[in-house]
């Protein structure tokens, strides 16, 4: 079957769109859909686009920040307002792949892809969804856990954190090739301290499992620390707990095991990479 | 910025270089700041249609049946084409020189021996709908035991993976299952040795990865001849092998070249152009068979694996007195050039080193790995990295400076090599020297003073007194592991006595029917 | 097959076609409009030889679906001279012998102009930053930094 195109102006058309066919696809920036159609992925026949100005917005009034699913890496480099996230975009494709890649794409992007899922996840992201039933929202978390087995689902937004300050947020991303390269892995920590202590850390790191995950053994062990090199000890050392890395052609899963705890303790202390 | 060393062997020189040091421009660099370039795909073609094969998913399978009714009333397909399709469905790269037996297939059709191996190819009106009709064939496979270590393909009993070449290696000269070298005694250099040292190296297969894939366009021409545009970056090789492989006389073919965007040794196996041109004799159009980027990555060929161990004996001065090597070539399924690379690798042997007794055994295995191809030096590459690998274990080992070490054993004009000629115009000492100069690397005055001349060189110097203790290297051969490796392989067996004499070099070659006279050492008769 | 017109600027060019469903806009620059300058290296957005530019902006033509361009201005290697002069990046890539087999090269231009047009004084950092999605298997990518940053000298002392 050739392939078709269609465009529509509101999520609800797109999403019902996408329930009745099951050879549609979503596009977004068209790194995935595009390439998988390139590739001779003959299962898409169908590919839904959705030009709604609302999924190009960025709501950055309160604590809490909306980006609409359609904002491109490049726009988010140009904002201001999401300073906090410039680290993992910059490190995302090259200008080219950022000018096309957007924020809802990026939550579907398999391991080791995904770094600025990373980042949203530490920064206590929901998405905003659209399928059959309407608008909902739901943590990343249990999105990115059922992303696979729920086809036809239409991101809208991500809500995440605004970080109370720089140091609040960091992000690493490790990878063989600089300046972007893919994963061998990328850590995101969200913290605060009280009273010098850490206060209800949130650690999440991309290629070390089939999505981006919470390091939550990690982030027990670092409640109520310092952020010294022994406040970190407990931490660092659990580093790896809950993880499951894959082989594949840019690292081992053994590799990524052995060194995630390096560039965990590496970021705690400000350490260059 | 480019130095001239004119004072070294500056009596054999004349110095009137009219090129060399000074920039020149390559003749299609504003071809390529102006994108005019033309690289096969630039072509724009009437009626132009799409190929794309069928793989294997298999490494190693018995084909049973192959269903082709509902890929054939897919839309926009014009022609399926299967093995028996092809006139001469059997080749292999270097028959047009006489070296080799024909035995791969430019289409499977009773076995598969690697995975990605291609068995049917759809020509349509575009490349969706060709992979649509790929999706709709059936393909009834019969699993095979499958070989992925050389060390595994060796072994008595282990699985035939091509009948061509039953013991799964290639033979050389019809009786050799390998290339030799035997000069001088090695047990007895062995037996003399204050240090035996053993190592195994290991190289991967390298992909290319040239930016442009391999491809080709062949269209009816106007005058009975089929023009093709191709990527490949041995024109007048593919252009032969097509004839052979299509069973027309060569100047039916018209291959224009030009610009390859990438080659690297990676597009010289005239992968795509017997299929397209096939192609457009079948339908009577334009044809362009296109390999994707994974594709490119997964099946086409790689630089083959190697396996290298290397056994020496050196004395406590700094001499080595004993070299063995074992190597072992992993050709994947198919011969290509590989058989030529374990050649190369010999004549490569041991070194730029003198030594005086030498035993070498290179082996071209077949596996039901994607076959191996040439790549930027291949046959030598891998084997200099195992030797300077050993090198500087070895001169860690007798408590020498690696560069000292290195120019105690350097050969010079006048010492006699493993192969029985005598060296000439060696250089290596001088290499060293300058090289541990620009490096501001400290080597004493006695080795600044040493020379490749015949005269300079005169007996060869002693090694002075090491300067440390030797540190003993503890891992043995069989120990180390990297991530390429299988199962632990068996200790390397033990070193088999030598096969009967081999026939008299007197004995004429048999005429090259394609007139590779350069390649003479390679079918026995020699030139010089 | 349905097919969707489409009509944008080409090289500073009104052009108008008709794409496919799915189709590339690199399939429709080369196929359609018959400019072979971008080149296909993966189709997956990981090479960087189909970059072209649109809007002044460094796209990937391989991976951007045709019909979402309408409108659009797009700028590929192969509108850089102006008559028969070169542009001075293509000047100083031959300057700088940073070419070899020359697939790479439309891509890197561009690439290479999309940083000019808004930064015309780049630092080395900034030129790395902006050729990290094109690869190049031939050069190394030295020769290739060097022209753009003597490109950018260039301009300077012309204006």
């Amino acid at each position: 079957m050739p392939v078709t195109v269609k465009t529509f102006a509101t999520p609800t058309e797109a999403a019902a769109a996408l329930s009745s066919d099951r050879s549609a696809c979503y596009i977004g920036g068209g790194t995935l859909v595009m390439r998988a159609l390139n590739e001779g992925d003959v299962s898409i026949a169908t590919i839904v686009r959705l030009e709604d100005r609302s999924l190009t917005q960025i709501r950055a009034s309160g604590a809490r920040i909306t980006i609409g699913a359609g904002v491109t890496l490049s726009q988010i480099l140009r904002e201001r307002e999401l300073s906090f996230l410039h680290a993992p975009a910059r490190l995302i494709g090259g200008p080219a792949v950022r000018t096309n890649a957007t924020v809802g794409g990026n939550l579907f992007a398999p391991a080791p892809y995904g770094d600025l899922a990373v980042a949203l996840l530490a920064l206590d992201a929901t998405v905003s969804v659209m399928s059959g039933y309407g608008a909902r929202d739901m943590a990343l978390e249990e999105f990115l856990a059922s992303r696979d087995r729920s086809p036809g689902a239409l991101v809208l937004s991500v809500t995440c954190d605004r970080p109370p300050a720089p140091e609040a947020f960091r992000f690493r991303k490790v990878a063989r090739v600089k300046p972007k390269g893919v994963s061998v892995l990328s850590i995101a920590v969200s913290l605060s301290a009280v009273g010098g202590r850490v206060s209800g850390p949130r650690i999440a790191y991309g290629a070390m499992a089939p999505t981006a995950i919470r390091a939550k053994a990690a982030e027990r062990a670092l409640e109520g620390k310092t952020l010294d090199e022994s406040g970190i000890a407990a931490a660092v050392a659990a580093a790896a707990e809950g993880t499951s890395p894959a082989n594949d052609a840019i690292a081992s899963a053994w590799y990524r095991r052995e060194v995630v705890g390096v560039h965990l303790r590496r970021l705690l202390l400000g350490q260059d990479g | 910025m480019l130095e001239l060393r004119k004072d070294i062997f500056a009596d054999e020189r004349d110095d009137n270089l009219k090129e060399i040091g000074k920039p020149t421009q390559r003749q299609d660099m504003l071809g390529h700041v102006t994108a005019t370039s033309v690289y096969f795909n630039d072509h724009k073609l009437q009626g132009m249609l799409h190929l794309k094969v069928l793989r294997s998913p298999h490494s190693h399978a018995r084909i049973r049946r192959i269903d082709l009714s509902e890929a054939e009333r897919s839309p926009g397909v014009r022609r399926i084409i299967r093995g028996a399709d092809v006139p001469h469905n059997l080749n292999t790269l270097l028959s047009l020189i006489n070296f080799g037996k024909d035995d791969e297939p430019t289409l499977a059709v009773d076995k598969v021996r690697y995975k990605g191996e291609p068995i049917v190819a759809v020509v349509a009106d575009s490349q969706r709908e060709a992979f649509e009709a790929l999706a709709k064939i059936r393909v009834d496979y019969e699993p095979l035991p499958t070989v992925f270590d050389v060390e595994e393909a060796l072994k008595p009993g282990a699985p035939v993976i091509n009948e061509t070449y039953p013991k799964n290696t290639f033979t050389y000269h019809d009786i050799y299952d390998h290339q030799k070298i035997r000069f001088g005694d090695v047990e007895r250099g062995f037996a003399a040795a204050d240090h035996i040292l053993e190592q195994r190296y290991q190289m991967s297969p390298i992909e290319h990865a040239p930016t442009e894939t391999n491809g080709s366009i062949a269209a009816p021409d106007t005058n009975g001849r089929y023009v093709v545009y191709t990527s490949t970056q041995a024109l007048f090789f593919s252009l032969d092998t097509c004839a052979k492989i299509l069973d027309v006389p060569s100047n039916k073919l018209h291959f224009i070249g030009g610009t390859v965007g990438g080659g690297f040794g990676g597009k010289v196996d005239t992968v795509t152009e017997p299929l397209s041109i096939l192609g457009a004799m079948l339908t009577g159009r334009p044809v362009r068979y296109m390999i994707g980027r994974e594709e490119e990555m997964l099946y086409c060929a790689p630089r083959g694996a190697e396996r290298i161990f290397i056994k020496d004996g050196i004395a406590r001065d700094g001499r080595i007195l004993a070299r063995q090597f074992r190597c072992l070539f992993d050709s994947g399924a198919y011969t290509r050039l590989s058989s030529y690379a374990a050649v190369k690798c010999a004549a490569h042997l041991p070194g730029p080193y003198t030594i005086p007794n030498v035993y070498a055994e290179v082996y071209c295995i077949f596996t039901n790995r994607v076959p191996a191809t040439a790549m930027r030096g291949f046959g030598v590459t891998a084997v200099d990295f195992a030797i300077e690998c050993q090198m500087d274990k070895l001169a860690d080992l007798v408590g020498m400076d690696p560069m000292e070490f290195r120019l105690v054993n350097a050969y010079r004009d006048g010492d006699m090599k493993a192969h029985r000629r005598e060296a000439k115009n060696t250089a290596l000492i001088e290499c060293v020297q300058v090289a541990a100069e620009k490096a501001k690397w400290r080597i004493r005055d006695d080795f600044k003073r040493m020379s490749s001349l015949k005269e300079a060189g005169g007996q060869r110097p002693t090694a002075p007194p090491p300067v440390r203790e030797p540190i003993l290297v503890n891992r043995s051969a069989g120990q180390q592991r990297t991530v390429y490796d299988r199962p632990a392989p068996p200790p390397p067996e033990p070193i088999r006595p030598p096969p009967p004499a081999p026939p008299p070099l007197a004995q004429p070659a048999p005429a090259p029917s394609h007139g590779a006279i350069r390649f003479s050492s390679v079918f026995g008769g020699r030139r010089r | 097959m349905a097919k969707t017109p489409l009509q944008f600027r080409h090289n500073g060019r009104e052009v108008a076609i008709f794409v496919d469903g799915g189709m590339s806009l690199l399939s429709a620059l080369r196929d359609e409009i018959g400019d072979h300058s971008p080149k296909f290296g993966c189709g997956q957005g990981g090479c960087g030889a189909c970059t072209v530019l649109i809007d002044g902006e460094p796209v990937l033509s391989c991976i951007t679906l045709a019909e979402t361009v309408a409108g659009k201005s797009i700028e590929t290697a192969d509108g850089l001279k102006t008559g028969p002069e070169l542009h001075p990046l293509q000047a100083a890539f031959m300057d700088n012998f940073a070419a070899q087999c020359g697939y790479c090269t439309p891509g890197m231009l561009m690439a290479a102009k999309a940083l000019f047009d808004h930064n015309p004084d780049p630092s080395r950092v900034e030129v790395i930053e902006a050729i990290s999605g094109n690869i190049c298997r031939c050069t190394g990518y030295e020769s290739i930094i060097n022209a753009v940053l003597a490109a950018a000298r260039r301009t300077e002392r012309r204006a």
